[in-house]
C-alpha cells in the first residue's frame, strides 16, 4: 500500500496519544488534528476533544469539508475560560508547531529576530505556550525539518519551557517537563535520553542520520537500535481518508512527497 | 435605570492614556463599533488588554495605542493580524506580552480586589525575561517559586452582547462568552455593545437566563448597534466577514492605516455599513465552520 509522506507523519503523531488514556488531545494545524482525531478513532478511543471552539466531541469531526458545526457529537460545553480549568489540571496533551525549537526543546511562535519593543518579524506571540509548557504533556511537529527550525542558539523567544539548566526554576526538576515526541519530515524524536537531550528514535523510510544532523542546528544523540518509522496502517489510513475527505493532508508538505524515498544513487 | 446611549456618548468616559479591555476572541464577538468610534476620536496614548483581532490592529494603526498587554493577536484564519505586525516590526508601541491564561488570571485578581494572583504559568520563559513588572515570587507553603500574575485592572470595558435590555442585562447567544465577564467585572467602567435591545421578559425563561454572564450593575452603556460586530462575528446572527478581512489586509499592506480608513471608515457606523455592503448583507454573512 503506497502512502505519503503526510501520511506516515499523521501515523507518527497519532501514536503519541497511545498510552495517555483519558485527556484532552489538541493538535494544532490541519495535520496534527488529523493526528489527534486518528488516536481518538482508533489506539486510545478515551482521549477527550473539542470542536476547537466550545464543544467537547464524543467523535472527533472531520478535518475537511466541515460546512456546519450543527449536529456534531457534543458531549460537553468547555468555553475557552474553562478549557484553562481543564488544561492546567495536567490532563492534557497538544500537539503543536513551532517556528523554532532549540537543543533544551524549548520552542518559539511569538516573533523572530529583532528585539522585543520591535521584532524583525512579528508572529502568533506566546498564546498559551507557557502555561501549557509547564502543566501538561506537550509534542511539536514539524513539517520541515532545518536549522531555520531546529536552531543553533536559543530560541528568539522562548515560549515553552524546556529542558535548559539555566532557566530551570527554583523546586522544578527536568522531570516536572513533559515533552514527549517531536515529528518531522525526516523523523521522529524524545527527549527521554541521558540529561533529557534531544534524541533521534526513528527515521523515516530513505532517510539517514546524516541528513537528520545536517538539517539541525544542534547535538543529537541517537536510540540504541535505531529503526524505521513504521507505515501507517491500513486502519490509520483509511481513518485519515475518512476525517479529511477533501485530502487537504495532499497541500500540507511542497509537492506532497511519497513516504517511501526512492533510494538516492550513490547509497553506500 | 435607562443606560442606552450613543456610542460617542457612552465613550466620551474615555480619556488620553487610559487602560481600555476589550472583549471577543480574535475574529469573533468584538465591539467594533465601538472601536471605530474610537478610531474617529482624539483619544490616543491608549493601553489595551485584550485577545486581540482587527480590534487591536486597527487602533494600533490609527496612533491610539501606546501600549498592548496581548497573549496573541490574531484573525485565526489569517493568523498574523496584518496591522498589529506593521505596528511590531516597526516598534510603534510599547507591549507586556504574557499568556492567554495569565490574561485570565491578571482580569480576575482585578476584578477580585486581590493585588496578583500566583501560577506557574510563564516560568522559565521570555515572558517573565521580557516583562520585569511581572515578579517571581517565593511561596510561604512550599519551597517553588510562582509567577505573581498583577492585577489587570481596567478603566473601561468594550463589549459586544447578542442583546440587552435598557437597563443591562446582556445575553451572548453565541457558543462562547469567552473572558467577556472578567473583562467587565475587571473594569471601573464599562460600554457593550448590541444586536439587539428586548424587553425584560425576554429573561424569564431560565434558558435565556443562563446565556447572563454578569449581573447589569456591570454595566454603564448600552449601545444598539445591529452588525455592530462587524467584521467580527455575532455568532448565531452572522458570521465573520472573510473577504472583508482580506480587504482590511490588503489595504494595510498596500496602504497602511490611512488607505483602509479612506475606503471604509466613514463619518458614522451608517456610512461604514454602507462602504462594505449594508446591513442586510452584514447580517447575511454565515460563520465559517472548520
Amino acid at each position: 500500500m503506497t502512502f505519503s509522506l503526510a501520511e506516515l507523519m499523521v501515523s507518527a503523531a497519532s501514536r503519541v496519544f497511545d498510552d495517555d488514556g483519558e485527556v484532552l488531545a489538541t493538535g494544532i494545524g490541519l495535520l496534527p488534528r488529523l493526528a489527534a482525531s486518528v488516536a481518538m478513532r482508533s489506539s486510545n478511543p478515551d482521549l477527550l476533544m473539542t470542536d476547537s471552539q466550545s464543544f467537547v466531541l464524543s467523535s472527533p469531526n472531520p478535518v475537511s469539508g466541515l460546512k456546519t458545526h450543527a449536529g456534531q457529537a457534543n458531549e460537553n460545553w468547555m468555553g475557552f475560560s474553562r478549557v484553562f480549568d481543564n488544561l492546567w489540571s495536567g490532563a492534557r496533551h497538544a500537539l503543536v508547531g513551532p517556528s523554532q525549537i532549540d537543543r533544551f526543546v524549548q520552542s518559539n511562535i511569538s516573533a523572530l529576530g529583532g528585539s522585543y519593543d520591535a521584532p524583525k518579524v512579528q508572529l502568533l506571540g506566546v498564546r498559551g505556550f507557557p502555561g501549557n509548557s509547564i502543566r501538561h504533556a506537550n509534542s511539536f511537529f514539524v513539517p520541515k525539518h532545518s536549522r531555520r527550525v531546529f536552531v543553533e542558539g536559543e530560541c528568539d523567544v522562548v515560549c515553552s519551557i524546556g529542558y535548559n539548566p539555566d532557566r530551570l526554576p527554583k523546586g522544578y526538576a527536568f522531570s516536572d517537563i513533559d515533552v514527549r515526541q517531536v515529528i518531522t519530515d525526516l523523523c521522529v524524536m524524545d527527549f527521554q535520553g541521558e540529561a533529557f537531550q534531544p534524541r533521534v528514535t526513528s527515521l523515516h523510510p530513505g532517510v539517514t542520520l546524516e541528513e537528520v544532523r545536517d538539517n539541525t542546528g544542534f547535538e543529537l544523540a541517537v536510540i540504541d537500535h535505531l529503526s524505521e518509522t513504521p507505515a501507517p496502517s491500513p486502519t490509520q489510513l483509511s481513518l485519515m481518508a475518512e476525517l479529511d475527505p477533501e485530502n487537504l493532508r495532499a497541500k500540507q508538505l511542497k509537492d506532497n512527497p511519497p513516504g517511501v524515498r526512492a533510494a538516492p544513487a550513490d547509497a553506500e | 435605570m435607562d443606560k442606552l446611549a450613543s456610542a460617542e456618548d457612552a465613550l466620551s468616559v474615555i480619556e488620553n492614556g487610559m487602560t481600555v479591555g476589550i472583549g471577543g476572541w480574535g475574529p469573533r464577538r468584538k465591539p467594533m463599533s465601538l472601536v471605530r468610534a474610537l478610531l474617529r476620536s482624539n483619544v490616543r496614548d491608549l493601553t489595551l488588554v485584550a485577545y486581540g483581532g482587527a480590534d487591536v490592529g486597527l487602533l494600533c494603526a490609527a496612533g491610539k495605542v501606546k501600549r498592548v498587554i496581548f497573549a496573541f493577536v490574531s484573525l485565526d484564519f489569517m493568523p498574523l493580524e496584518p496591522a498589529f505586525r506593521q505596528a511590531r516590526e516597526s516598534g510603534a508601541i510599547e507591549v507586556t506580552e504574557i499568556d492567554e491564561g495569565m490574561m485570565l488570571l491578571g482580569l480576575r485578581a482585578a476584578a477580585w480586589g486581590s493585588p496578583f494572583i500566583p501560577t506557574p504559568v510563564g516560568l522559565g520563559t521570555d515572558v517573565i525575561r521580557n516583562a520585569p513588572e511581572i515578579k517571581v515570587i517565593d511561596s510561604p507553603y512550599d519551597d517553588k517559586e510562582w509567577v505573581a500574575m498583577p492585577a489587570l485592572p481596567l478603566d473601561v470595558a468594550l463589549l459586544h452582547a447578542t442583546r440587552a435590555t435598557a437597563t443591562g442585562v446582556c445575553e451572548i447567544e453565541s457558543p462562547d462568552h469567552y473572558m467577556d465577564d472578567w473583562f467587565i467585572r475587571a473594569a471601573d467602567h464599562s460600554v457593550v455593545s448590541v444586536d439587539e435591545i428586548v424587553e425584560p421578559a425576554h429573561f424569564a425563561d431560565p434558558a435565556v437566563a443562563r446565556r447572563v454572564y454578569w449581573e447589569r450593575n456591570c454595566v454603564n452603556s448600552v449601545v444598539h448597534q445591529p452588525g455592530g460586530a462587524h467584521p467580527s462575528s455575532s455568532d448565531p446572527l452572522y458570521g465573520f466577514d472573510v473577504s472583508h478581512f482580506k480587504a482590511y489586509g490588503q489595504h494595510i499592506a498596500d496602504g497602511g492605516y490611512a488607505a483602509w480608513a479612506e475606503a471604509f471608515l466613514g463619518a458614522d457606523e451608517s456610512a461604514y455599513q454602507q462602504s462594505v455592503g449594508g446591513l442586510d448583507a452584514i447580517q447575511s454573512l454565515q460563520l465559517p465552520a472548520y
